[in-house]
């Protein structure tokens, strides 16, 4: 018979108790980001897609076109291609173009960059209507950024 | 209650608990024989999710594997990275540098408590309260948080490489953790008075879902199911790897068998995390991250490795051939959620169907990982 | 209201009724999904108007311009009849709620017994919507409600029959002019009437949220097992009647037991005012308030607690409230005949 009671006013305490949590925390302020109308900022490393770095007085890719990337790269998204002008001593890069529909973010490929030509980028906000718009070519996207 | 219903020549009629069900998390369809409320048969049907991860180890250099790893469970995807490079660094013979070692625990003990935090909202929200899931992932919040500003990445980590780690960890890491620890110790309390101490979710979890120990044997499952069934079996103690011998933690072990005690054991597990965090923290010794040298290329010794590491679902085994490329020759992956799984088949007969669905949910299911 | 001739009087309130409980089920789901926010840390609907509150205009136009899919397999009358089933007996039941002294529909003498006839009919639906929808889980949600329903309707009703025996009658206006006075003459605090009063207010508020089929006991519509319950087939419109006829239910349990535990339309001070303070005299804004303060309390529960089993509702209903509720019913017995017995006892000694 006390096991009875004991249950039933034990039962009833439980959930006080947790009533009590639940007013505690409406009262409280909220907790979350209105997002479209605030933004986070990102953190420094943050992974988004990557992209080329210019050098810093003529504004071209650093990349000497060594394919290592390309051959890092798991699951194949990276294609470049660059060529020897005449008289030059390094390749210079002509093309690169990132699938980005197949990338998983591993940072392989910026890892395996001796010459720190690629870099991730912050962004985030990627939404689009077609595949085709994930297809970067990160050449000209160098360029439009460098002016 | 079953065999019972078959002598009286009842009707049973055939429910799927189909591929898309607020409840199996996940793509998994379980096929029951229900006999009115109560489960004649249940059926787990796999494979909805299969991408076939060791085929692609086998088609994949070592390095360019490491992404596959976090998705297989990606709730714990840093034990799984870690899994993955102990035993390519184990067949190499790589040394790994102490400031990795102890980054690593840190690291995949922060993923432990998330991939908690996380099981404990979902599984709560099963049982029909909607609120603690938002608490819980608030405080996950700031766990993903931290990792982002080391790894990058708040989901699928790609953080750790053979012989250590991507990059190092700075100050505010440090301090941001030591504030995390002490935020959550703060909110425990209140979860066990919301949650665990409610009467209402004491008369569903108790006594509910026995698997006895010698169940549990039989179909190889590990991890907190175990050890809620009394078997004091946790790789991070049984078989130490990593800086884990040096640190001092207890291994929460309950024996009664039912719901309850896996649900106690993952909430006390969260409290032995942050003890083993802070103790790593304290110790962390200034070095480098990565050692002097990491051969390009990978090709370890042909022959047969195996190694196993303690995942929050349970022994994620990691067994690898490799004849002496660069590439595996097979990769196998021992998920601890499909030997979980497997239980349910038994243990849910004769059960009413929202006991059941509280049986899955102390499962701790992540059906990505099973399917691989 | 007693200056219009009646057939007129009827007509504005049943055009007032129907205003009222369509308002509330669209506001009260605002009400319910802001407090469901702010619980869990987050602002709850914001975007569409103001804090909001247009958001429930757009989920009717959503709603109504959805298509009614009949699945192939039902049994046409039951599916489309059923959310009916649940949406009209509440607002037939508002015939005799007394808003206040003079703002009533119909001041019927048996008030009390007829909403609990036409509550009955609410379990009927759910069957028949359950029933008819040739949905496995569906029907297994209409067996689980139908054995919900009527094992809280016994605890329910011998609480009803409890206060019956205090209040001499089934008129719902004259149990509220009962509770004259101030603050303790309200039935809630009528221990001299039993002193398990309180108690007897836990059991009947706990035994509406299960007639309703609210959380914690909303096993019917469990959404983890069951997808939806008893309405997973119905799309559109067809769901949206369920769901007005839900929070219509609501509304009445919780004005039910307004009027019988917490004073109704009284004020809990008692005077008499001119003016601006008349606010604090005895109207219809006393009723709405408590009426209100009630649904929060329902909609604060349902976001704190997990489910019950079933096996735990049915425990608990005969386990706990049934025996609970009938031990009320002897000592309020018992003190009808012996109160006066001690009220002079008492007078007599001081």
């Amino acid at each position: 018979m006390s096991g009875y009671f004991k249950e039933l006013f034990g039962g009833t305490k439980s959930l006080v108790v947790g009533l009590g949590i639940t007013f505690k925390h409406m009262v409280k302020p909220v907790v979350t980001l209105q997002y479209p109308h605030e933004s986070l900022k990102m953190s420094a490393r943050f992974r988004g897609h990557i992209e080329l770095l210019g050098d810093d007085e003529t504004g071209a890719a650093k990349c000497i076109v060594c394919g290592m990337c390309q051959r890092a790269c798991p699951s194949g998204c990276i294609t470049l291609d660059g060529e020897k002008p005449e008289g030059a001593k390094k390749k210079v890069l002509t093309s690169y173009t990132l699938d980005f529909t197949r990338c998983s973010l591993c940072g392989q490929c910026v890892e395996s960059c001796k010459f720190g030509a690629i870099t991730f980028s912050k962004d985030y906000n990627l939404a689009g209507p077609r595949k085709e718009a994930y297809i970067f070519d990160l050449k000209k996207r160098l360029e439009e950024r460098s002016g | 209650m079953s065999d019972l219903a078959r002598s009286q020549n009842q009707e049973t009629f055939v429910l799927n608990l189909g591929p898309q069900h607020p409840a199996t998390h996940g793509v998994l369809r379980v096929k029951l024989t229900m006999d009115g409320e109560y489960i004649a048969e249940a059926e787990p049907v796999l494979g909805y999710v299969h991408r076939m991860h060791e085929k692609m180890g086998e088609n994949r250099t070592w390095a360019q594997f490491m992404p596959n790893t976090a998705r297989l469970d990606y709730l714990g995807a840093l034990s799984y990275n870690h899994g993955y490079v102990k035993i390519v660094e184990q067949a190499m013979g790589i040394e790994v540098p102490e400031r990795a070692e102890y980054l690593r625990v840190i690291t995949v003990e922060l993923n432990r408590i998330a991939s908690h935090l996380l099981w404990f909202g979902a599984f709560v929200l099963d049982l029909g309260g909607f609120t603690p899931l938002l608490y819980a992932f608030d405080d996950r919040e700031h766990i993903l948080d931290l990792l982002e500003s080391v790894t990058g990445a708040r989901l699928t980590f790609c953080y750790f490489r053979f012989g250590g780690l991507y990059n190092d960890i700075d100050d505010d890491f440090i301090t941001g953790s030591r504030a995390f620890i002490k935020r959550l110790r703060k909110r425990m309390p209140e979860y066990h008075d919301l949650v665990t101490k409610n009467v209402i979710l004491i008369t569903r979890l108790k006594d509910i879902g026995i698997l006895p120990a010698e169940m549990c044997r039989k179909y190889g499952a590990t991890g907190p199911v175990l050890r809620g069934s009394g078997v004091n079996y946790d790789v991070r103690k049984n078989e130490p790897y990593s800086v884990y011998p040096e640190l001092d933690f207890d291994v929460p072990v309950y024996s009664e068998c039912d719901s309850m005690a896996r649900y106690m054991v993952r909430m006390d597990e969260m409290e032995q995390s942050m003890r083993i965090i802070e103790q790593a923290l304290d110790k962390l010794p200034a070095g480098p991250i990565m050692p002097e040298k990491v051969p390009r290329m990978l090709k370890p010794e042909p022959g047969d490795y195996y190694s196993a590491v303690e995942a929050p679902r349970g022994t994620f085994g990691v067994r690898v051939v490799s004849d002496g490329t660069n590439k595996a020759y097979r990769l196998k992956l021992r998920s601890p959620t499909f030997s979980n799984l497997s239980l349910f088949g038994e243990a849910s007969q004769g059960m009413l169907l929202a006991d059941a669905l509280a049986l899955m949910g102390s499962l701790d299911l992540v059906i990505p990982e099973i399917d691989r | 209201m007693t200056f219009l001739p009646e057939p007129l009087r009827l007509l504005a309130f049943v055009v007032g009724i129907i205003a009222f409980v369509a308002l509330n089920a669209a506001y009260l789901v605002w009400l319910e999904r802001k407090v469901a926010g702010h619980i869990q840390r987050r602002i709850g609907p914001k975007e569409v108007g103001p804090f909001g509150l247009l958001q429930p205009l757009a989920d009717g136009l959503k709603l109504m311009s959805k298509q009614l899919l009949v699945p192939k397999g039902i049994d046409p009358y039951l599916f489309k009849v059923a959310p009916l089933l649940v949406l009209v007996p509440a607002v037939m039941s508002f015939v005799t709620i007394p808003f206040s002294e003079n703002l009533v529909a119909r001041n019927i003498d048996i008030g009390l017994l007829m909403i609990f006839a036409f509550a009955s009919v609410n379990v009927m639906g759910l069957l028949l919507g359950g029933w008819g929808s040739a949905n496995k889980y569906a029907v297994i949600s209409a067996a689980r409600c139908v054995s919900q329903n009527v094992a809280y309707e016994i605890p329910m009703l011998i609480t009803v029959i409890t206060m019956i025996m205090v209040s001499h009658t089934m008129n719902l206006n004259e149990i509220v002019m009962q509770q004259d006075g101030n603050l303790l003459d309200w039935y809630i605090f009528r221990l001299s009437a039993s002193p398990l009063m309180p108690v007897a207010f836990l059991i009947f508020f706990t035994c509406s949220l299960a007639e309703t089929n609210r959380a914690p006991f909303d096993l019917g519509e469990a959404e983890s097992e069951l997808i939806a319950g008893y309405h997973t087939e119905y799309s559109g419109m067809g769901f949206g009647v369920f769901f007005m006829g839900e929070y219509a239910n609501i509304i009445i349990g919780c004005s039910l037991t307004t009027i019988l535990f917490l004073g109704g339309w009284q004020s809990p001070l008692n005077m008499a005012a001119d003016g601006w303070l008349a606010i604090l005299g005895d109207g219809w804004w006393w009723f709405l308030a408590k009426v209100y303060f009630l649904i929060f309390c329902v909609m604060w529960i349902r976001w704190t607690y997990p489910r019950t089993t079933l096996w735990g509702l049915l425990n608990l209903s005969w386990k706990y409230l049934i025996p609970i509720s009938l031990v009320n019913l002897l000592v309020t017995g018992a003190m009808i005949k012996l109160w006066p017995l001690m009220k002079t006892f008492l007078m007599g000694a001081s």
